[in-house]
């Protein structure tokens, strides 16, 4: 590359684009879809397939323990792998601010090559767009997952059942603060360093040994409570959580209680909650916990019948209270 | 172990628990004046616990909630003005007279900045020299003194793009406001600890001496609030009402000394309207005239409006423990958080909001 920074002319399609994709998203994403360059690549996929997309926009896009190429892999392989899947493919649009530095780009889509490398999955297919100057927020990438689904019933936010036990396989809030930290130039005790990373080996792994997983569900946006209270509402059934069983790092704890936010509503992109009859939950346990990705694995609660569609939380007290879905985003508080 | 776990203890606090109810001689209607307190009591569990005699109430103590819809007015008035709004995250959804919020002020085009500390305004300040920047002074003698603070070095700095719109409310004049109020209620008041820990603990103790409630100056941890509550029931048992500073670990009996004294350069007190409550003399501070290169109601030539009041809405009872949220005919229906006709249900720290939020 002899450009320093993204010029319009490399999204036009001629051959600055060309230039770009040889020279830049070949080098690490390159592989035998890909680098066929034809309008579409061709799959062999067989069975039922798990499909999702989702599109990053994050702000800023490095930070501690990743970037926002790492994100678009790591996100899109985990909600893939969450219906019981093997993810195979990937694809990756991005959108591109005129005038972003061409290392920042190298940078991430050396780290998207990784990641998918890791994950073991492949981009087959992507597009590029360059748009003028304050158009965009330097980068934003759109990635589509396709897995191959290898349970007979795939796990679903509709299958909880009363008597199931609650899972997770680590601790809470670390990427959101982290995020949160990094764009605000806050520092704290001890650093937060994002969680965020690509879970479908460990999946795997669960679901080949406890094939009766009722619920796999990564709590990306709204955190572990949003997402509870997704499952309560789709299952029609109660969530029931034990506080003190919930596992949260004390600077994220520390970080939260400084800035009124509380972690049990923040993202997480490298965990997620399993929900399964509690006969296999030791058995899931030490699954996860042998894995360094669910090495905080926890038990945090159960299922029961009592109040359908609310998440109720126990105080290490014994007292209760609902914890509700948040409304909006969570803001700083005066004091 | 850090410092508050042993504050968190749940067998610490069960025992103290047991102590209350077994000590316990009648119906005990508390009111904490502390959003965070009202949270806290709620998040924790504690409320669920106590004894249907123990009738706790949310007093006037989210500073979001007794921002008078006038103020609200006034500052979303303002982001449509050629400004940038820096402002804390709690005042974004904010309903305004006609339902306006910052959140729809920003969706709009107006320049709105979430900041989490008003030194992030100043610095915002510095780094656009061609803009005015306005920071919304809302709180109590929490925030006061930082926000002096900031003035003082936007002055010293000549940083003249620099205003604070200033509605800050003091606690105590509330507080007499409600302890002569023949209605009420309330029978001793939990005192806020982070209000305390700039102003001490001398500022309330008119409330024992002139109106015999006894007052308990709490942390925001469970055994704090459980503490607080023992000592309101022993009070009662041996006929005593005193103010008892229960938070020495952050409160001292004169305060922050440093923190009021530059509250005190920047800012007098004045007459203030709370929501819901109304005119409280000197309950309020105004900026002053050395500062008023820095008042943006006097740089932007604001005054307040009157507003009528929202039909049915009773924050005031709420605020003043006549009632509880859920007593107030909109609560759950006209009012959510999702759709709130008053703060305290848009405000993390509101009563209303608090209620609908943690109530199974």
């Amino acid at each position: 590359m002899s450009e320093e920074r993204i010029l319009l002319d490399q999204g036009s399609g001629g051959k600055a684009s060309h230039r770009l994709i040889t020279g830049l998203f070949l080098k690490y994403l390159g592989n035998e879809y890909l680098n066929r360059l034809d309008d579409a690549a061709f799959l062999d996929v067989s069975g039922p397939i798990s499909v999702s997309t989702d599109t990053f926009t994050v702000d800023p896009i490095f930070f501690p323990g990743g970037d926002i190429g790492a994100l678009a892999v790591h996100g899109t392989v985990n909600d893939v792998a969450m219906l019981g899947a093997r993810p195979r493919f990937l694809t990756c649009g991005f959108i591109i601010e005129e005038g972003l530095a061409v290392a920042d780009l190298e940078r991430i889509v050396a780290s998207m090559g990784h990641a998918a490398s890791e994950a073991g999955v492949k981009v087959v297919t992507g597009d590029t767009k360059v748009v003028p100057r304050g158009t965009v927020d330097k980068i934003f990438i759109n990635t589509t997952g396709i897995g191959e689904v290898f349970v007979p019933d795939a796990p679903s936010g509709h299958r909880a059942a009363a008597g199931d036990a609650i899972l997770v396989s680590g601790c809470m809030g670390d990427h959101g603060l982290a995020i949160l930290a990094q764009r605000e130039g806050l520092s704290f005790e001890a650093p937060v360093v994002s969680d965020c990373a690509s879970l479908n080996h460990l999946i795997v792994r669960l679901l080949e040994a406890i094939p009766e997983v009722h619920v796999l569900r990564d709590p990306t946006r709204g955190g572990l409570a949003t997402t509870l209270n997704e499952i309560a509402g789709q299952s029609g059934v109660e969530c029931r959580i034990f506080e003190e069983h919930i596992p949260v790092r004390p600077e994220v704890s520390g970080g939260c209680s400084f800035l009124g936010l509380d972690p049990l509503y923040l993202a997480n992109e490298g965990k997620f909650l399993c929900i399964l009859p509690a006969r296999y939950a030791d058995q899931a346990l030490s699954i996860m916990r042998a894995d360094p990705l669910g090495h905080d694995a926890t038990r945090i609660g159960e299922v029961r019948a009592d109040h359908p569609g609310k998440v109720v939380l126990e105080t290490p007290l014994g007292g209760t209270r609902l914890m509700d879905m948040l409304e909006g985003e969570q803001l700083p508080r005066i004091c | 172990m850090n410092l508050f776990d042993g504050f968190k203890d749940p067998q610490l606090c069960r025992a103290v628990l047991e102590q209350i109810h077994a000590e316990l001689d009648g119906e005990l209607r508390f009111m904490e004046v502390c959003g965070t307190h009202t949270v806290s009591i709620f998040r924790s569990g504690v409320r669920s616990l106590l004894s249907d005699k123990i009738v706790h109430l949310s007093g006037p103590g989210c500073p979001v909630c007794v921002t008078h819809d006038s103020e609200v007015a006034a500052f979303l008035d303002l982001a449509e003005k050629n400004v940038i709004i820096a402002t804390f995250g709690d005042l974004m959804r904010v309903p305004g007279p006609d339902k306006r919020t910052l959140k729809m002020a920003q969706a709009a085009g107006a320049r709105v900045k979430v900041v989490y500390s008003p030194f992030d305004a100043l610095k915002i300040a510095q780094d656009n020299p061609g803009d005015k920047v306005v920071f919304l002074g809302v709180g109590f003698e929490t925030t006061a003194p930082a926000i002096a603070a900031t003035m003082r070095v936007a002055r010293e700095q000549g940083l003249a793009n620099f205003s604070v719109l200033g509605f800050h409310k003091l606690v105590p004049p509330a507080l007499e406001a409600l302890a002569g109020d023949p209605e009420l209620k309330v029978q001793a008041f939990l005192l806020p600890g982070h209000v305390s820990a700039i102003i001490g603990v001398r500022p309330y103790l008119f409330l024992a001496e002139k109106y015999g409630i006894p007052a308990v100056v709490g942390g925001f941890e469970p055994l704090d609030i459980l503490q607080a509550l023992h000592l309101f029931v022993t009070m009662r048992r041996e006929g005593r009402a005193e103010v008892v500073n229960a938070y020495t670990r952050v409160v001292s009996d004169a305060g922050n000394t440093t923190a009021l004294a530059v509250m005190d350069e920047v800012f007098a007190p004045t007459d203030a309207l709370w929501r819901g409550i109304g005119l409280i003399p000197g309950s309020g501070l105004a900026i002053r005239d050395e500062y008023a290169d820095h008042d943006a109601m006097r740089i932007f030539d604001l005054t307040l409006k009157d507003v009528p009041e929202i039909k049915g809405c009773r924050c005031g009872d709420v605020l003043k423990g006549k009632i509880g949220p859920n007593q107030c005919p909109l609560f759950g229906t006209a009012c959510t958080p999702a759709s709130p006709v008053g703060p305290c249900m848009v405000s993390t720290e509101g009563s209303c909001a608090a209620y609908y939020k943690y109530s199974v």
